[in-house]
C-alpha cells in the first residue's frame, strides 16, 4: 500500500520538476524566438553605420560606448576589487573588527537596486564634482556597482586557494608579497576572472544607473567628459520615444548575442575554477 | 660530530595551550633523527619551530632558545628568509605549486635571486638528480607537476627544498600517503641524502625509524619523554613509556 502511494507520489513529483524545467526553457526560447522574429528584419548595414541620425537610428556609437563603458569601469573596479580581496584575505587577521566592517559592507552595497546607484552618482559625481552627464560619471558610479561583485568573487577564489600553497612557497623562504604574487593570485585567477565576467555582464546589461549619469547622447564620445549611451539605454531610448521599435529589437538582438557570448566564455572559465589542486 | 640544532628549554604556547614543555635537545649534523610518538603530541610543533613556521600561526609563541650551528635562530639579527633557505621543509602531503615541474623546482632560487637561465638549469637538474627524480621528469621538465603520481609528487617536492642548497632538511611524516615502493623510494634517497645534508624526519612508522634514522625522540603530550640512538632506544629503552609505546601497548 505505502509503497504504491511513494511510487505515485514520485511519478507526480518527477512530473512536476519536468514540467517547471519545461516551462522555463519554454519561456526563455519564446523570448529569444520573438526578439530574434522581431529584431532581425531590421538588421542592415546601415544600422551599424558610425553616425547616429534621427533617420538612421544606427546602434554603433552605442556599441562602441558600450565597450568604452565597460573597460573604463574594470579599469577602476578591478583594481580596487581585487587588492582588496588580497587585503581581507592574505593580510588582515581573521576576527578583525575593519574586516567584518568590510564584509558587512559590501554585502549590503551588493542588494542595493542600481537605480541609487544612479541617483547617488547624479548627485555626487555629475552634480557635486561636476563632471556633469559623462560617460565619466557613469563608468565610475558602475564601477562602485560592481566592486562588491569583483571584491567577493575575488575573495572566495584567494581563500579556496589551499594553504599547502602558501607554506610550501613560505617554507622555500619566500616573503607574503611574492607568494601572492607569485603563488596565490594566478591559483585564484580563474576564478577572479569569472567574477569580473559577470560584472562585465551587468555593466552590459545596465540601464537605470546610467540614465542619470551618463546621459542618453547617441554619438560616439569624443572624450570622458562626453555624455554617451550604452546599448541598453540605446534600447531603452528606442522604445521610449516608440518611433524605431523595429531597430530597437534589431539592438536587442545585439545585446542578446553580446551577453550569450560573456555568459558562454564565463561558463569556460567557471570550468576551469580548481584546475589547481586536481590533475592537470 | 657537530649539532645542527641545539635546543635549550623549549616551551611553545597556542595562545593558552602549552604544546611543547621544557625540550632540551642536541640534534646532530649529517644524521637522520626521527620524531615519534603519539598524535597530538608536539611533533610537527616541535619540526615547524625549527624553521619558524609557527611564525604563520596567530597566538603562537615560544620560551626558550633553538640555536642553528650555534645561531639563535628567533635571535634579532636572524633574517627568517635566509633561515628557511638554510632550514627546508616537505611536508606530509605533496604541495607543489599548479605550474610546471621546472618552475617548481626553480621557485626556491629565484626567490633568492637566481635569474640567470643556465644557473637556474644546472640548480634544477642537480636538485631533481639529487632527488632521484631526473630520468622520470626531464621529458616532461615544462609540463605541469600535477600531472605526477603521489610518490614522485613528494621527491619532487624534496628536489625544490633541496634546490635552495639547504643544510638541514625537515620532512613532516612525507611517506604516510604513500604506497610502500614509493616509500622505499624515499627512504632510500633520505639515506643518501644525509652524507651532505643534516635530515629531521616525523614519522608515525616505528619500522621506517628503525630502518633509517641514527637518533630517535619519543614525544608525549609536548614532552619529550626518551632521546638517543635509534638502536638503544627500540632496543633497550630507559623509560617504562617508551617502552608501552614501541611495544604497542599504548593508545
Ligand atoms: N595552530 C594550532 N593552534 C592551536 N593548537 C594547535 C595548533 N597546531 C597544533 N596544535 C595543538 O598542539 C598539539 C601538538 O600538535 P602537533 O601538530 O605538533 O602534533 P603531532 O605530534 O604532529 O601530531 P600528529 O601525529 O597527529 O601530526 C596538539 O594538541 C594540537 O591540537
Ligand atoms: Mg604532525
Amino acid at each position: 500500500m505505502t509503497i504504491k502511494k511513494n511510487k505515485i507520489k514520485e511519478k507526480i513529483f518527477a512530473i512536476l520538476t519536468w514540467g517547471a524545467g519545461i516551462l522555463s526553457i519554454v519561456v526563455l526560447l519564446y523570448i529569444i524566438g520573438f526578439i530574434l522574429y522581431k529584431g532581425v528584419p531590421y538588421i542592415k548595414p546601415s544600422l551599424f553605420s558610425l553616425k547616429y541620425t534621427s533617420e538612421n537610428v544606427s546602434l554603433m556609437p552605442a556599441l562602441i560606448s558600450t565597450i568604452i563603458m565597460t573597460l573604463m569601469s574594470l579599469l577602476i573596479a578591478i583594481p580596487f576589487g581585487v587588492f582588496s580581496a588580497v587585503f581581507l584575505t592574505e593580510y588582515a587577521k581573521s576576527g578583525n573588527r575593519f574586516v567584518k566592517i568590510v564584509r558587512v559592507t559590501t554585502e549590503t552595497l551588493s542588494g542595493i537596486p542600481s537605480i541609487v546607484y544612479g541617483l547617488f552618482g547624479m548627485l555626487f559625481f555629475v552634480t557635486f564634482l561636476n563632471w556633469g552627464f559623462s560617460i565619466l560619471s557613469g563608468a565610475v558610479t558602475l564601477a562602485i556597482m560592481i566592486l562588491p561583485l569583483i571584491m567577493r568573487s575575488s575573495e572566495e577564489a584567494l581563500s579556496a586557494v589551499p594553504d599547502v600553497f602558501r607554506e610550501g612557497s613560505f617554507g622555500l623562504g619566500a616573503g607574503k608579497l611574492r607568494t601572492v604574487f607569485k603563488i596565490v593570485l594566478p591559483a585564484a585567477a580563474p576564478g577572479i576572472f569569472a567574477g569580473i565576467i559577470l560584472a562585465v555582464g551587468r555593466v552590459v546589461g545596465e540601464t537605470a544607473a546610467l540614465i542619470y549619469t551618463s546621459g542618453t547622447v547617441a554619438q560616439i564620445p569624443d572624450s570622458p567628459f562626453a555624455s554617451a549611451r550604452t546599448l541598453a539605454v540605446h534600447m531603452y531610448s528606442l522604445s521610449g520615444e516608440g518611433l524605431h521599435m523595429g531597430e530597437g529589437y534589431a539592438t536587442a538582438v545585439v545585446l542578446l548575442v553580446l551577453v550569450i557570448g560573456i555568459n558562454a566564455l564565463s561558463a569556460f572559465v567557471a570550468k576551469r575554477i580548481g584546475g589547481y589542486g586536481k590533475d592537470k | 660530530m657537530a649539532d645542527c640544532f641545539n635546543i635549550k628549554d623549549l616551551d611553545l604556547y597556542y595562545g593558552d595551550f602549552k604544546a611543547l614543555k621544557k625540550v632540551n635537545m642536541d640534534i646532530e649534523e649529517n644524521k637522520i633523527t626521527a620524531f615519534i610518538g603519539p598524535s597530538g603530541c608536539g611533533k610537527s610543533t616541535l619540526l615547524r619551530s625549527l624553521n619558524r613556521m609557527n611564525d604563520l600561526i596567530e597566538g603562537c609563541r615560544i620560551e626558550g632558545s633553538i640555536k642553528l650551528f650555534s645561531e639563535d635562530i628567533y635571535g634579532k639579527d636572524m633574517d627568517v628568509t635566509l633561515l628557511r633557505k638554510r632550514v627546508g621543509m616537505a611536508f606530509q602531503k605533496p604541495n607543489l605549486f599548479p605550474m610546471s615541474v621546472y618552475d617548481n623546482v626553480a621557485y626556491g632560487p629565484r626567490t633568492h635571486g637566481i635569474k640567470g637561465r643556465y644557473e637556474l638549469d644546472e640548480i634544477v637538474e642537480t636538485s631533481l638528480r639529487n632527488a632521484a627524480i631526473w630520468d622520470e621528469v626531464k621529458d616532461r621538465l615544462k609540463k605541469s607537476a600535477l600531472g605526477l603520481s603521489g610518490g614522485q609528487q613528494q621527491r619532487l617536492c624534496i628536489a625544490r627544498a633541496l634546490a635552495v642548497n639547504p643544510e638541514v632538511i625537515l620532512l613532516d611524516e612525507p611517506t604516510s600517503a604513500l604506497d610502500p615502493i614509493s616509500t622505499g623510494k624515499i627512504e632510500e634517497l633520505l639515506m643518501t641524502l644525509v652524507n651532505k645534508y643534516s635530515i629531521i624526519i616525523v614519522t608515525h612508522n616505528m619500522q621506517q625509524a628503525t630502518r633509517i634514522s641514527d637518533n630517535t625522540a619519543f614525544f608525549l603530550q609536548g614532552e619529550v619523554v626518551e632521546y638517543s640512538n635509534t638502536e638503544k632506544l627500540f632496543s633497550m629503552p630507559e623509560n617504562k613509556k617508551t617502552e608501552d609505546y614501541i611495544t604497542g601497548r599504548f593508545g
